[in-house]
């Protein structure tokens, strides 16, 4: 077993995941990147910057003087009518968080690679989820990827989720800060003119730069319209379920590289334990299925890329089989279970024959992910008695 | 235009004043464009007696070329887009409170960019405009105070945007709470006046000087009394090759108290007792666009208003004294940096 | 899997050097990870980075806590820092030391050393206070090790150090003639 799209040895090249995703935005080349360097989406911005200094990509940067700054002029771009792209991590995508409930709103499809790094306080600069998490209810769409291929695929492939018609969403592409943004790796890029024929030109609906047709965006919404706007953009978040998968095949047509489906199963198939985890971690944890099995026990792993909108029922089919499954989480909510956890046991409540379900806090602040804590785990839940209280990896007492 | 030389004011460090009277547009050709475009129309929810829709008018009207209005959350912004009502016939952006500038820095690259790239109907889905402004409309605590690191990004990157700040001197939307531009020792809701207080225990925040410090090409303030200056203005601003900033004195009747008709009259005062002195700095250079012949004390235009009521008490004399003294002293500071540059239309 | 921990300190180029060996193993059809230990980099700070290697795609993205081999770019690290936890016995530890092997007592390990510093400062790299030992330790290696070929090495550093590759090239050759290979390994004898 190995990964879903493994890149061609002879046509790849040594990237890191922020190469990578600098590349990728390098050939959609978005009119507008209004963009703040924070770590480690630094290096992403970085490079995206020299590759314009060079000449290699047609955008123009706006160095705004904070995220907040950076998402308002994205929303003020993308509303105008031009394809936008910015980056953050961390704090900087707490900053942006106001207005990103506001581009989800009035439905722009900016698309936002994210660092992932653990938020303050106390301050930190390593990679866990609670930056994502924070993004949750914001109305983006969210991708999370496992490895720099998959970073630059899902980039590319966020721009047709996000412009879609029945989409209009940011999507937020994220990669594990560190552990991806800075690791290099095999990547194999794509031909500059596939993917400018894959993301086209961005058609905007009703664009505010359009005098003819002058359009009043972000009005004042009171009890009498307010529930119904939300109700629509509800309803049009959970439309991006279907469109993830038209943009897969699209993509698989176009490079012959084939995502398939909300999440990727590895061992899954006869399993009886499973796991399942967000980004980097599904690469370790598929070493330690492949090494488990090996010694015969029957394990698997399911890695969603899609976290929003959440692909309950596919999931509750994947997970239909299984005696018990351990959802990890790289970040906490306070006071109840993680969240990629509750998602995971709502996907399941409506199921006849519902596997234990265990939830396992790991990895925060950039701890690092070690096979023996991800076996730790896939041990654990094979004891039906294992108690049902948040268990902690890697953690001292 | 007519040069005239006079002496200066008594006060004055300097001695000669240059004037010159620049051609603006006339109310019938403001009245005109407005009858063509009707750029912003009534039906609106502001206040009767508001100052800020007198002010929008005549911004809208001076300019002939598209304009996309960029709104921060306000009075303006809540009273003329109640969903699915809307007073704007000009494409019209708001996002945030305290992002004015910001948004409108996207809207000002976007169109840049997609001119230069030289885009298509074809390809858009809609014909880019010859030419655009961006304008900004914020009240002052989208400005002075929660807006201002937004707008002092926007300024600093150089975007070509007219930013006009009406200034009411408190967070009136929401019911007259103070600002960083209230003025010392007004009542608001959270100044209260009270036994153990007398109002707003701090100085105004100069936000005109703010904005000069940016070393933009254009900055001013106005009066929406003074349209003729205002005009002038905005179409100095919309000339200037970068960011231009316009400090607007936008009087409110109900946080101010005093009777609607008296808006344009309390605003005029203001500037005659040069509470809120007309100037503008040209690329750096200032000049002064009101010499009120007559100054009068700065307790004519307090008295107007309830909000300071409290100051007219025999008791309080003092603070009067020590307001009058701090309009004197502000006011001999702009005539230095003038050098006896006067520009009155 | 081969699993190599690169320790030098902050300025050193130990992070360059995790990448380039790396992609002198891809130039040879090898799988690889290059990643250094993240932390905050001040100059002169022991600094960790690692490098995997394989015939099929890597999937494990932890540190590296077992490794095969060992680079060390500062002989003073094996005072201050337990360079040599968790290597796998008979591993190569490549010393940059003007120092024999002989001179170093680890453990069961081949140990090999080459005059880094000297060959640096030779090609102009660095200073005398801190020579760049990063690509003559690289070319070393290639010999020390006999897994990556010096044209591979040579070539990588030719694409991916951006300043004075002729010099870090030279570097890397002359070090791979000149670095000190361990005595026979003592496992090798009873294998």
């Amino acid at each position: 077993m190995s990964a879903i799209v493994v890149p061609k040895l002879e046509e790849a090249e040594l990237l890191t995941g922020a190469q990578a995703v600098a590349h990728a935005m390098r050939q959609i080349e978005p009119d507008v990147v209004p963009v703040y360097p924070i770590t480690p989406q630094t290096p992403i911005i970085e490079e995206f910057s020299q590759m314009v200094a060079d000449g290699l990509c047609d955008s123009e940067i706006i160095n705004v003087e904070s995220e907040h700054s950076a998402m308002s002029a994205a929303v003020g771009a993308s509303v105008a009518g031009a394809r936008v792209m910015t980056a953050t991590a961390s704090q900087g995508l707490a900053l942006m968080i106001e207005i990103l409930y506001i581009a989800a709103s009035m439905r722009c499809p900016i698309v936002i690679p994210i660092g992932n790094r653990a938020l303050s306080g106390p301050i930190n600069i390593h990679c866990d989820h609670s930056d994502a998490y924070l993004a949750r209810d914001s109305g983006a769409v969210q991708i999370f990827a496992e490895n720099a291929q998959e970073a630059y695929d899902y980039t590319l492939m966020a721009v047709r989720l996000a412009e879609h018609r029945k989409v209009l969403l940011p999507v937020l592409v994220n990669l594990d800060g560190f552990t991806l943004t800075h690791s290099a790796e095999v990547v194999q890029l794509l031909p500059d003119e596939l993917v400018k024929e894959f993301v086209g030109y961005y058609r905007p609906l009703h664009p505010l730069l359009n005098v003819q047709r002058p359009t009043t965006q972000g009005p004042f919404d009171m009890p009498d319209f307010y529930y119904e706007h939300k109700r629509q953009q509800a309803d049009a978040t959970l439309e991006a379920l279907g469109v993830f998968l038209e943009v897969q095949r699209e993509y698989e047509g176009a490079t012959g590289r084939g995502y398939r489906g909300y999440f990727e199963v590895y061992g899954l198939e006869d399993a009886r334990f499973a796991l399942v985890a967000l980004g980097s971690t599904a690469g370790t944890a598929k070493a330690v299925v492949d090494e488990l099995r090996d010694r015969g026990q029957k394990v698997g792993l399911l890695k969603p890329w899609l976290f929003r909108p959440f692909p309950h029922e596919a999931l509750r089919e994947a997970l239909k089989e299984v005696e018990a499954v351990a959802v990890l989480d790289r970040a906490l909510s306070f006071g109840s279970w993680g969240p990629l956890y509750e998602e995971v046991a709502s996907a399941l409540y409506p199921s006849d024959n519902r596997p234990r379900l265990h939830n396992f806090t790991y990895g925060l602040g950039g701890r690092d992910v070690t096979p023996e804590q991800i076996e730790r785990a896939l041990t654990l839940i094979q004891d039906p008695k294992l108690p049902r209280t948040m268990h902690y990896l890697g953690v001292r007492a | 235009m007519t040069v005239t030389n006079s002496n200066g004011n008594a006060d004055s460090a300097t001695a000669t004043i240059t004037r010159a009277v620049p051609r603006v547009k006339t109310l019938k050709e403001l009245a005109a464009q407005e009858e063509r475009e009707k750029r912003f129309q009534g039906g609106h929810s502001l206040c009767a007696g508001c100052s800020i829709p007198v002010m929008v008018r005549s911004v809208l009207n001076t300019i002939d070329i598209p304009v996309v209005v960029v709104n921060a959350t306000g009075c303006l912004e809540v009273a003329t887009t109640r969903y699915p009502t809307t007073a704007w016939n000009v494409p019209w952006l708001h996002v945030a409170f305290e992002n004015a500038a910001a948004a409108a820095s996207g809207v000002e690259v976007a169109f840049r960019v997609l001119k230069r790239k030289g885009r298509t109907a074809q390809e858009l889905g809609f014909e880019l405009p010859g030419e655009v402004r961006v304008v900004v409309f914020g009240g002052d605590g989208g400005t002075y105070d929660i807006g201002l690191q937004a707008l002092s990004g926007a300024l600093e990157r150089g975007h070509r945007f007219t930013y006009i700040c009406y200034d009411n001197e408190a967070y009136m939307n929401t019911g007259n709470q103070r600002s960083g531009a209230t003025p010392p020792l007004a009542h608001t809701t959270t100044t209260p006046v009270g036994r153990e207080s007398l109002g707003k225990l701090q100085q105004r925040k100069d936000l005109t000087e703010i904005a000069v410090a940016h070393h933009v090409p254009y900055v001013a303030q106005a009066s929406i009394s003074h349209w003729q200056d205002l005009v002038r203005k905005v179409e100095a601003a919309l000339r200037a090759d970068g960011p231009s900033f316009l400090n607007v004195l936008a009087p409110c009747q109900r946080g101010w108290g005093y009777e609607p008709c008296l808006t344009v009259e309390i605003a005029r005062l203001a500037v005659e007792t040069r509470f809120w002195p007309l100037y503008e700095v040209v690329e750096g250079e200032y000049r002064l666009n009101a010499l009120p012949k007559k100054p009068k004390p700065v307790s004519e235009w307090l008295k107007t208003q309830k909000r300071f009521a409290h100051l007219l008490k025999p008791e309080n004399r003092h603070l009067l004294d020590e307001l009058q003294l701090q309009v004197d002293r502000e006011w001999e500071k702009l005539l230095r940096r003038c050098e006896g540059r006067v520009l009155e239309v | 899997m081969l699993e190599i921990r690169i320790h030098g300190r902050g300025g050193q180029g130990a992070v360059i050097a995790s990448k380039v060996l790396a992609g002198a193993f891809f130039r040879e059809g090898k799988w690889v990870q290059a990643f250094p230990a993240f932390g905050v980099e001040r100059r002169g700070a022991p600094v960790t980075a690692f490098v995997r290697v394989d015939e099929e795609p890597i999937l494990v993205r932890c540190q590296i806590y077992e490794p095969d081999q060992l680079l060390v770019l500062d002989p003073t690290l094996i005072e201050a820092v337990d360079v040599t936890q968790g290597l796998k016995p008979g591993g190569l530890v490549l010393i940059n030391s003007e120092r024999p092997p002989e001179a170093f007592s680890l453990g069961d390990y081949r140990i090999a050393t080459v005059d880094a510093g000297a060959i640096a400062l030779k090609h102009g790299l660095g200073t005398r206070e801190q020579p760049i030992v990063n690509t003559a330790i690289l070319g070393a290696y290639a010999r020390a090790s006999g897994l990556v070929s010096l044209d591979a090495v040579l070539e990588e550093i030719a694409e991916s150090v951006p300043l004075g590759a002729e010099a870090n090239r030279a570097a890397a050759r002359e070090a791979y003639e000149r670095v000190r290979l361990p005595a026979p390994a003592p496992a090798a004898k009873n294998a």
